[in-house]
């Protein structure tokens, strides 16, 4: 046993590990590929099945049928970065849909009624956001919960559907195309807000804020900054953009009724999820969010012209979740599989 | 120095005990108080016809909510529970269809088979797999729903269909209480009196309450996970035949939507989101408070509109009233100990 | 090393037989290697029955790891652990415990929403007729457990709450309740009293007589002194030695554990204090610490020192901001901060290096830019963009003015060493060039030669006239580092020394509130 003391110091013993690190992006662009690819193999799936799948009208169709869903998951893209969750989407479109019924079927004109939805919709969103963000509450309870009220007081608002005839003007957003095109307006304002949302998530401040929240919030808290505003913040901007669906979800339908949406939350969290957003927060992208919409919403179409019933549509939703989650870990799971069998 | 020492035995800390274990009385004081209201508004509320549907009523989602107990202390989720009552109730409802001289236990028995099954799969996925559980089993929501889509395709099971014996389960009494409620009451029993006497009950609480620790304990983690997505898909394939037994027809939209209702119960009864505390009775009784207010609102002549609305307050009151206590409890366990250590 | 032979050293009665014995536990060249991290190269360690026996290390030695593979939490990449002469594999830490090796971990390792008897007996509850657990028999055996201790904790009171000591005791009535064969320590004592600490001495020794081993894991060299027989010295991954107590002194071991002479260490130069940057005057947040009123002035470094649990960082917290106020003021420069606000305080040009680099000072799985960038995103953006060329330049310029090892930027900070990653959290700091840098434990968990570096890092900061307020656990850093220390015992400042005042005694004495309590 020799006495080291006399040894010169030694230098750090810890390798530098660079090499081996890997970017976090690099894994979120391979899932993004991914999902190119299931969208081509969509496509070419559905048009063998199907002639008339490739048609603008189908785009159209598509667009029209996944508008409201496809906005309600970018607030709900940036609430999930941030670790949290809002299952009170639906109930909010629902919501908003009857405040905005009722004040049209009690006489006021189409634009006011649409402008307390909206505000309703702020009010709503601040609900949640002081009891998760200033509360401390978990967010699964808490958005159960307004799920319900939400519902309820849409229930009290509109018992019965509205009869008044909104304006033309205005419904045909839910009959046409967006004129010398075949995009569907709530598909167009869903681009739009993506190509918003890309750049703030992926561009500005606040979405490395974001991210940092989503991965570390103790780290976020301790760099300046202001974790619980953005919380807040993001949940009143859930709210308003939900509401903002919900409007648009009634003059599709030219009419309002408190069932609007219903159970949609789940089928929004679903695309969130299959885009690659990981549910511990920190990760995902605008962009694959964008490429979940469009798969979900051309495979439901193809489903739909093949004569496939609505219900059985739900297995193709549920085998693309539960792939979107297990392939990432699949490499992880049967390394842990082999080392169990190898013990016995 | 010494005062910890000669420290008296600390009456207020274990007054805080006594007060989370009363959990379930408080909820069993505010069902009593919507019931006497109600009863005032309206005599016919406390007749025995009435109480026998509260409990009918709300048994389904209590039986649920013994499993998604058991799921949630381990600080997970199952979000499966309403599409397996679903495809249970009907495979259920159409095996007894084409053979309708089965035996109804064997009913039963293949109701809790499909859930057992279901559960298993969850319940691998989530811990071979570590994938976290509330995605796992809205996946497996949407493809049970979707399964359950192709095998009605279009049909109803109508009651012609059922055995009557069978049928008799959903609406006879014994001595007064329905069959339904004795079940669930047995089986919130038994699973209750092993969560709380058995070590592996014990692990559950031991696993959400702080997952590292339990593994440095030697907690056989992945395989109490997996037992209780097999107990909570189990349990919701009984509800599945119970709720054949009791509606005595079922078609693709049995149980849509129970899954969010049976959380909210769960919560509402004491039970906490991210795990570790809650027990089965007060899961139980959340559902039956919440059935009492739904058939209040009836009974009262209030538009039942208001139910989903109050229930969703009653779950925010319920969260935020668990939080108001916990914070309680931390400052006036800091202002004790302060007290001690200043001595 | 031939054989143990138990000596007089200290107080304690040698409880040994003196003659040589078969080792109780070995565990010979054990290695272990987290991705491309070596966190132990050579982890070789004798116990025998009987013996109390020191594992000393700087932090980053290995210890830990060490420890988790005692624990059966690590598997080792290779090594030979015998436990009773029988070579043997742990495959998890059941299999740990079932050859009779209890662990007290630093961290305690409780389950809030449990009893605090269930908490002792989580997995091994006394059982009754039919498999059920027996209560009742928990609860006494529990209390006897404590009695032995010494203290009174109610056993059916949850463990939600409990103060760090409480938390302790209870990890310790577990080990007890073990009645292990080997019972090791991490660092058992960094959050007890001196009547606590004590009493757990005795508890070693009833181990001991009945033929335990004791594996003691402490910074304060003279609890070692105090309590073991024996004493293995790891550096840097490394064994380095094992020697009966009586054959060192303090130097020895020191010079065992950093591998050179103390005084190269801590290269603080001589500063003349200017102005007052920080002054805090009768911070209050109540429940956790009370009456705080002191200042730092330019170009001087002041230690927060006391025992883990005392409250300095909560402390550090409540200025900077995390953390509410329940009163008191804070002024930087003499503009008073509002409360509760990191963002004013930062504007106010103060920076805090929080104690848990991995938990509140990085964002792990992001790169070396996007780290150094995330107090400075303002700066760095415009119209709300940010500008990516601006934060990889002030992301290069930290990284190089600091010294940092990297190889990409982009590469997660993960990857880094310890002693790169408090580089990292460092540098994100200083590119706002604050005028007060917080500093909470700088060289926590790094190696010997980074630490150094800090330590000169910071000597730099002070001489261009930075305030520097420090809170360390570590002795030699305060002593060395600091021009002022002001000790904290339990939520009050119990001394104010100056840097001749400062020495290891008066610091002790100070942080265990004996000073405070005569003056009382």
């Amino acid at each position: 046993m020799s006495d080291t003391a006399t040894r010169p110091p030694t230098t750090t013993s810890y390798a530098e590990t660079g090499s081996t690190g890997r970017p976090s992006w690099h894994a979120l662009l391979r899932w993004e590929s991914a999902l190119v690819l299931v969208l081509i193999a969509v496509l070419i799936f559905g048009s063998s099945k199907s002639s008339t799948f490739l048609t603008p009208t189908t785009f159209f169709f598509t667009g029209l049928n996944m508008g409201e869903v496809a906005i309600m998951a970018l607030p709900l893209l940036l609430i999930v970065m941030i670790g949290e969750i809002d299952l009170s989407v639906a109930s909010m479109l629902g919501l908003s849909g009857a405040v905005m019924g009722h004040l049209f079927q009690s006489g006021w004109s189409i634009w006011a009624a649409m402008g307390v939805a909206l505000l309703v919709g702020a009010v709503g969103g601040a609900l949640n956001g002081v009891l998760v963000a200033n509360a401390g509450l978990p967010s699964i309870a808490v958005t159960i919960g307004t799920l319900t009220l939400f519902r309820g007081v849409a229930e009290i608002i509109l018992p019965t559907p509205t009869t008044r005839l909104i304006p033309t003007s205005l419904t045909k957003v839910g009959v046409v195309p967006i004129q010398g095109t075949q995009l569907a307006y709530s598909a167009a304002i869903f681009f739009l807000m993506a190509a918003i949302f890309a750049v703030v998530l992926h561009a500005t401040a606040l979405g490395r804020s974001l991210v940092a929240i989503g991965l570390q919030p103790e780290s976020a808290q301790f760099s300046g900054i202001r974790v619980r505003r953005i919380r807040f913040g993001l949940y009143v901007a859930s709210g308003v953009i939900c509401a903002f669906a919900g409007i648009l979800f009634t003059l599709k339908n030219s009419s309002a009724s408190y069932g609007a949406g219903s159970g949609l939350e789940l089928t929004v969290v679903a695309i969130v999820l299959f885009g690659g957003v990981s549910i511990f927060g920190g990760r995902g992208t605008v962009l694959g969010v964008v490429l979940a919409v469009i798969i979900v919403g051309s495979l439901q179409q193809a489903l739909t012209q093949m004569h496939v019933q609505p219900e059985v549509q739900n297995i193709v939703t549920g085998a693309l979740l539960l792939i979107s989650v297990l392939v990432p870990n699949s490499g992880e799971a049967l390394r842990r599989i082999r080392e169990r069998v190898r013990r016995g | 120095m010494t005062a910890q020492l000669e420290l008296p035995p600390q009456p207020t800390l274990s007054r805080v005990g006594t007060l989370l274990r009363a959990r379930e009385l408080g909820i069993g004081i505010v069902i009593a108080i919507v019931f006497v209201t109600a009863t005032l508004k309206n005599h016919a509320f406390a007749n025995s016809h009435s109480v026998q549907q509260l409990l009918t009523g709300a048994a389904l989602i209590a039986l649920l909510g013994v499993g998604e107990t058991l799921v949630i202390v381990t600080r997970n989720v199952d979000l499966s529970v309403g599409s397996v009552v679903g495809l249970s109730a009907y495979v259920v409802g159409s095996t007894f269809k084409h053979h309708p001289h089965m035996p109804i236990l064997l009913g039963f028995v293949l109701g809790i088979a499909i859930g057992a099954a279901i559960g298993a799969i969850n319940g691998l996925i989530t811990t071979v797999a570590r994938v976290p559980s509330l995605v796992v089993t809205l996946a497996a929501l949407y493809i049970i729903r979707g399964v359950d889509g192709v095998i009605v395709n279009g049909k109803t099971i109508d009651p012609g269909s059922i055995p009557k014996v069978f049928q008799e389960v959903g609406y006879r009494t014994l001595f007064g209480v329905p069959w339904l409620a004795i079940i669930v009451a047995v089986v919130v029993a038994v699973v209750g009196y092993a969560m709380r006497s058995f070590r592996a009950g014990r692990d559950l609480y031991a696993i959400g309450s702080n997952p590292d620790a339990a593994a440095l304990a030697g907690v056989p983690t992945g395989r109490r996970v997996f037992t209780a997505f097999l107990v909570s898909g189990s349990l919701a394939g009984l509800a599945g035949a119970l709720f054949l037994a009791l509606h005595a027809q079922v078609d693709v939209t049995g149980g849509n939507g129970y899954e969010l209702t049976v959380i909210a119960a769960v919560v509402v009864g004491g039970v906490a989101i991210f795990g570790g505390s809650g027990t089965v009775l007060g899961a139980a009784l959340g559902a039956v408070l919440l059935n009492t207010i739904n058939q209040a609102l009836v009974a009262s002549k209030v538009s039942a509109f208001w139910n989903d609305a109050i229930a969703g307050a009653l779950l925010l009151a319920a969260i935020a009233f668990d939080r108001w206590l916990s914070l309680r409890i931390a400052r006036n366990l800091r202002s004790a100990e302060g007290a001690h250590r200043n001595v | 090393m031939k054989g143990f032979i138990a000596v007089k050293s200290g107080r304690e009665e040698p409880v040994v037989a003196e003659q040589p014995q078969a080792p109780l536990l070995v565990l010979a060249k054990a290695t272990k290697s987290f991705g491309a991290v070596q966190a132990l190269t050579e982890g070789s360690i004798t116990l025998y029955a009987g013996e109390a026996h020191a594992l000393l290390g700087e932090n980053g030695a290995g210890k830990s790891t060490l420890v988790k593979i005692l624990a059966g939490v690590h598997r080792p990449d290779s090594g030979v652990l015998e436990v009773g002469g029988q070579p043997l594999t742990l495959h998890g830490p059941a299999s740990s415990r079932a050859v009779g090796i209890s662990i007290i971990y630093q961290e305690p390792t409780l389950f809030p929403d449990l009893s605090v008897a269930e908490n002792i007996y989580m997995g091994r509850q006394p059982l009754a007729a039919g498999r059920r657990i027996d209560r009742a028999r928990m609860r006494k055996d529990a209390e006897a457990v404590f009695a032995q201790l010494g203290v009174a904790l109610d056993p059916d009171r949850l463990a939600r709450g409990l103060s760090v000591a409480d938390q302790q005791i209870v990890e310790i009535a577990k080990a007890l309740s073990l009645e292990a064969k080997v019972l090791v320590m991490d660092e058992p004592t960094a959050a007890l009293t001196g009547v606590e600490v004590e009493r757990l001495f005795e508890v070693m020794r009833t181990l001991r007589n009945q033929g335990a081993a004791v594996l003691f894991i402490s910074h304060r060299l003279e609890e070692v002194f105090a309590s073991c027989q024996r004493v293995t010295i790891m550096r840097d991954g490394r064994y380095v030695r094992t020697a009966a107590i009586e054959d060192l002194t303090v130097d020895d071991i020191i010079r065992s554990m950093v591998g050179r002479d103390l005084d190269t260490l801590f290269p603080k130069t001589e500063t003349v204090p200017g102005e007052v940057i920080l002054q805090v005057e009768n911070l209050n947040r109540e429940g956790v610490f009370s009456d705080i009123s002191f200042e730092v002035r330019r170009g001087e470094i002041v230690a927060l020192a006391g025992l883990v649990g005392a409250g300095r960082s909560e402390v550090a917290r409540a200025i900077f901001g995390i953390d509410r106020r329940s009163s008191g003021v804070v002024r930087i420069s003499g503009t008073e901060l509002s409360n509760g606000s990191p963002q004013a305080s930062m504007a106010a040009g103060m920076a805090l290096v929080p104690e848990d680099r991995r938990q509140q000072g990085l964002v792990m799985e992001l790169g070396l830019d996007q780290n150094i960038a995330l107090a400075s995103l303002g700066r760095l953006s415009k119209f709300g963009i940010i500008r990516r060329a601006s934060e990889g330049a002030i992301a290069l310029t930290w990284a190089e003015r600091l010294q940092l090892k990297f190889s990409r930027l982009k590469n997660p900070v993960s990857t880094l060493s310890g002693g790169n990653q408090q580089k990292a959290v460092l540098g994100k700091w200083l590119a706002r060039r604050p005028t007060l840098l917080i500093i909470d434990e700088p060289t926590r968990g790094i190696d010997v030669g980074t630490k150094a570096e800090v330590h000169r890092i910071l000597d730099g900061l002070v001489a261009e006239g930075m305030a520097i307020l420090m809170i360390s656990s570590e002795l030699p850093e305060v002593l060395g580092m600091a021009d002022r220390v002001l000790v904290l015992h339990e939520g009050r400042l119990t001394a104010e020394l100056s840097r001749d005042e400062a020495d290891e005694n008066s610091i002790m004495r100070a942080a265990s509130g004996l000073d405070a309590g005569a003056a009382a």
